[in-house]
């Protein structure tokens, strides 16, 4: 029982450390320009599918489909660099031209852009399954009948590394404040001499990078990949970031794990029958949590002024 | 002419003129060489679905200004509550009518499925709408996202309605040998339905929406606060639009699993709520021909682009950015397009 | 005593630190014209919105016509018969300037839903009502000739006139003016003043008015209560206040 119960949390924090990965580039999204960017989760995909064909062009993976560790590296870099790109342009020709609008009509574009991601990727990769190099390395550590796998150990650490790295951005670079400043208020950021286009720029970049890094991290855990892995991966990180407390990036880690171990634990502890419910799961304490604070676990409204 | 003389006509000339088109559209004109249409029999009755489904959702998005991606989770309830009754129910249903001629018996077979499917789609809207109506703008789009996803996910798993493998011959039932009446009533008149449905949920949506509770539902569109301020119990009318939209979405389920005798959870997921939108916001979110336009373009657009199948949804979405981009409000905006004045003028609301 | 339809007994609202109305006491009598003023920020706005419900007391207790309105929804208080204009102009704005007027009639509609849906004899009387007072409201306010205009697409003036008409629309007993004759040139506000002593008495009603130009406050009101860091610091007739010292130092000296 006991067991079980570990074990599920070993799962989850694995889980967990990928939903806050990529509930961090929704939040921050959030923050800067109070949209829901829906195609995230699809920038996550690709980011696993750049992975891919970069195995292969570079020749990295041997011919039974394994990869070195230093060769998962070098696949999750070029997949951060390349998603960077893919979300400063998405922002740059989707994003920017709406931002005058309504914000209905940002989140609309946004739907628009990630179906056409999900599509595109269709056309482009073929809608069936790819299957992305193992570590060659991938081993598993049994302890009485609690079992941890590498990758997820990797998963957890190079996630809590980049979660830092992201803290220390933040909160030390110059970069980071004008980030706060432009959450803060747009506006007066921008009065105040911010380049706000830039920063917003960026913070599509960083966030898009994180949702890279996610992506190949679960492709090495789970290699099998295809275009609408992000759909799913992408609502429930979304699904973190309202929990946590939308654009607030501590609120994000905490509603990514909150979320991944809810779901390894349904998946542990429910029935065979009812296991489809796991996904639900998220979408459950959602709304639990909104009907009691509207505004997530760390997250604050202000009444409207009238 | 009294108006209650001028309604009945109205009514009735409405009825037979579907039902002539009806006659037309599936059996041809025997003696002038004119051939049944079943193709496109077809595409309208899937756009007559769609409409039912766009102004219905215009509704609670376009008028009331609350952004919802639920509907497809109300359109499932709705149509496998019918398709339930149709399926468990509709062999006993019929065995009662006994006296009555076929045709009779079968509509109202038919109507009882209908019905007991938009009360349950709307009950559903109540119980999702009552909670996350306080909850504003983006995190109500995604509170009903959540509630459309729950509600697939739990009909997913109901084993009676055939959960991942689909629900078929919903309307033979399950009785041994299938009973193929319904089947073949609805082959001959599926279309006068949905169109005749389409009809009455144009009125009573565009009826509602030209009275003092368009009005009241408008205005919390506008300024809530000035709404509320105004004596207009802002919650109430929401969760009440919410549940006329959703009990409307459920009639297009409805009519939907009787049309395609087959329904299957994949046909209501997220994408499906996102596809409504679509329409909505292309015709013109808060008009109700601009509705019917959205509705019927992009159900007619897919069967222009069938050649290009692969590129439909590229194409969709490509569609939907640019629109957004060059044309936020849609290609109607909020007018209403009329006969009488072919350009569109904004009606009083 | 006199007969209260209005009064507040300690009600006090803070904002965080900020205790934006102290133990505020209002005593308005029925019938009355009542001004209240103070330099920005006293929290004149957040006085009405603490009587419309908009926002909840922190302590202290508000009473309508005898009944307390703490936690009531501003919609059931607006049912009590309080009604209200905005400082800053909240009108439907895609709307035309007759919807704004019928949708504030909602609230005294006798019709159903089902009426609505099956257009029933009582929609379509209840309907012609609704056009009719609204059309005498807009007449009123000289705004019946603008009657299909946007309501945002007037001048803005008009717009403050417009919420008036509005706020009227809703039969109250009570009318809550936060500063009506902002924007207007000096002629506008004072026509102003003249109507909204006028509308009081042809539909009966109880003002409280905000108001930042003294001048204008004075001429028509018939109690003033002067506010300031939220707490009151003057009642009284026109005349005792114009002679205050405190209000002459606090007001005068900031206004
Ligand atoms: N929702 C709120 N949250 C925080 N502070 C508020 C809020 N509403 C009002 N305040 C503060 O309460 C104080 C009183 O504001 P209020 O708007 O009532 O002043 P006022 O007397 O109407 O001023 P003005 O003449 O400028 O309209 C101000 O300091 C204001 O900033
Ligand atoms: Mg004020």
């Amino acid at each position: 029982m006991l067991q079980t119960f570990i074990q599920q949390i070993i799962n989850g924090l694995a889980l967990g450390s990928i939903y806050a990965l990529i509930a961090l580039g929704y939040t921050m999204v959030y923050g800067v320009l109070r949209l829901i960017n829906f195609a995230h989760g699809d920038v996550y995909m690709i980011g696993a599918f750049v992975g891919y064909y970069a195995a292969q062009k570079f020749g990295i993976a041997s011919a039974s489909g394994q990869i070195s560790f230093g060769g998962a590296l070098i696949l999750m870099m070029t997949a951060m660099m390349a998603s960077a790109s893919l979300g400063v342009v998405i922002e740059r020709f989707a994003y920017r031209p709406v931002r005058k609008y309504p914000r209905l009509t940002s989140l609309i574009t946004a739907i628009g852009v990630s179906l056409l991601l999900e599509n595109g990727g269709q056309v482009l990769f073929g809608a069936d399954p790819k299957f992305f190099p193992i570590l060659n390395s991938a081993v598993t550590y049994t302890f009485g009948s609690v079992t941890v796998r590498l990758t997820d150990i990797i998963i957890v650490v190079v996630s809590v590394s980049l979660m830092v790295l992201l803290q220390t951005i933040v909160l030390k670079t110059k970069l980071g404040k004008a980030m706060r400043a432009v959450s803060y208020n747009l506006d007066a950021a921008k009065l105040m001499g911010i380049n706000t286009d830039f920063i917003i720029a960026f913070t599509f970049a960083l966030g898009s990078a994180l949702a890279a890094a996610a992506g190949i991290l679960v492709s090495l855990s789970f290699p099998k990949i295809d275009p609408l892995i992000g759909v799913l991966t992408g609502l429930k990180a979304f699904v973190a970031a309202v929990l946590g407390g939308i654009g607030n990036i501590t609120g994000a880690v905490l509603g990514g794990f909150l979320i991944g171990i809810a779901e390894t634990m349904a998946a542990g502890y429910l029935p065979q029958s009812l296991n489809s419910y796991k996904d639900a799961v998220a979408f459950a304490i959602l709304i639990l949590v909104l009907l009691f604070k509207p505004a997530g676990l760390m997250g604050s409204v202000a009444p409207e002024k009238v | 002419m009294p108006p209650l003389v001028k309604k009945l006509l109205w009514s009735l000339g409405t009825v037979g003129i579907l039902l002539v088109v009806n006659q037309v559209m599936v059996n041809g004109i025997g003696g002038y060489g004119i051939p049944a249409q079943d193709y496109y029999v077809r595409v309208l009755t899937l756009v007559g679905i769609s409409i039912i489904a766009a102004v219905s959702l215009n509704l609670i998005n376009g008028y009331t200004g609350q952004f919802s991606i639920g509907h497809a989770g109300f359109m499932a309830v709705g149509g496998y509550t019918a398709a339930y009754i149709s399926f468990y129910y509709g062999a006993g249903i019929l065995n009662t009518l006994q006296g009555l001629p076929l045709p009779v018996a079968l509509t109202i077979r038919l109507f009882i499925s209908l019905l007991i499917g938009v009360v349950f789609s709307a009950l559903a809207g109540f119980v999702v709408g009552m909670p996350s109506l306080r909850l504003k703008g983006d995190y109500l789009a995604i509170v009903t996202l959540g509630f459309g996803e729950i509600i697939r996910i739990i009909i997913l798993s109901i084993d009676s309605v055939g959960g991942a493998r689909g629900f078929s011959s919903i309307v033979q039932g399950a009785t041994e040998p299938p009973d193929q009446r319904m089947f073949e009533f609805l082959k001959e008149s599926i279309f006068f339905w949905v169109f005749l449905f389409a009809v009455i949920t144009v009125v009573i949506v565009k009826n509602l929406v030209n009275s003092t509770f368009g009005r009241a539902l408008t205005s919390i569109r506008e300024n809530e606060i000035a709404a509320e301020a105004m004596g207009i119990n802002t919650t109430r009318y929401k969760v009440i639009a919410f549940v006329i939209s959703a009990g409307l979405a459920g009639l297009a389920g409805g009519l939907f699993a009787h049309y395609d005798n087959y329904l299957n959870t994949n046909s209501f997921t997220f994408v499906k709520s996102v596809e409504v939108i679509i329409m909505i916001v292309l015709g013109g979110m808060g008009s109700i021909t601009g509705a019917i336009l959205g509705a019927t373009v992009l159900t007619i657009l897919p069967e222009l682009l069938r050649d290009l199948q692969q590129y439909r949804m590229v194409i969709y979405s490509l569609l939907l950015i640019v629109i957004m981009i060059v044309r936020p409000q849609g290609i109607l905006g909020r007018r209403e397009l009329s006969l009488s004045g072919l350009f569109g003028k904004k009606k009083t609301v | 005593m006199a007969d209260s339809l209005l009064k507040t007994n300690k009600a006090t609202i803070r904002f965080g630190g900020l205790v934006a109305v102290n133990e505020m006491n209002l005593d308005v009598q029925r019938g009355q014209l009542f001004g209240l003023i103070g330099p920005n920020g006293a929290g004149k706005t957040t006085i009405f919105n603490l009587l419309t419900g908009v926002y909840q007391p922190t302590s202290g207790d508000i009473s309508v016509d005898g009944v307390d309105i703490r936690g009531k929804l501003p919609c059931e208080i607006s049912a009590l018969g309080v009604s209200r204009t905005f400082q800053n102009i909240r009108l439907f704005a895609d709307m035309t300037v007759l919807e704004n007027v019928k949708t504030a009639c909602h609230l005294r509609s006798k019709q159903s839903i089902l009426d609505a849906v099956f257009r029933t004899k009582k929609h379509q009387q209840d309907e012609q009502e609704q056009e009719t007072f609204a059309l005498e409201l807009l007449e009123i306010f000289k705004l019946d000739h603008l009657k299909h205009e946007k309501s945002t697409s007037l001048p803005y003036g008009s717009q403050r006139r417009l919420e008036i008409a509005r706020a009227l629309a809703t039969r109250p007993k009570l009318l809550l003016l936060d500063e009506p004759a902002a924007g207007m040139n000096p002629q506008e506000s004072v026509d102003l003043m003249k109507l909204i002593g006028w509308i009081r008495d042809r539909f009966e009603l109880t003002i409280l008015l905000v108001e930042h130009n003294m001048k204008v406050v004075m001429g028509i009101c018939e109690r003033i209560q002067v506010v300031e860091y939220g707490q009151t610091i003057a009642v009284g007739t026109p005349h005792e206040i114009k002679t205050d010292k405190r209000v002459i130092e606090a007001y005068l000296g900031s206004a």
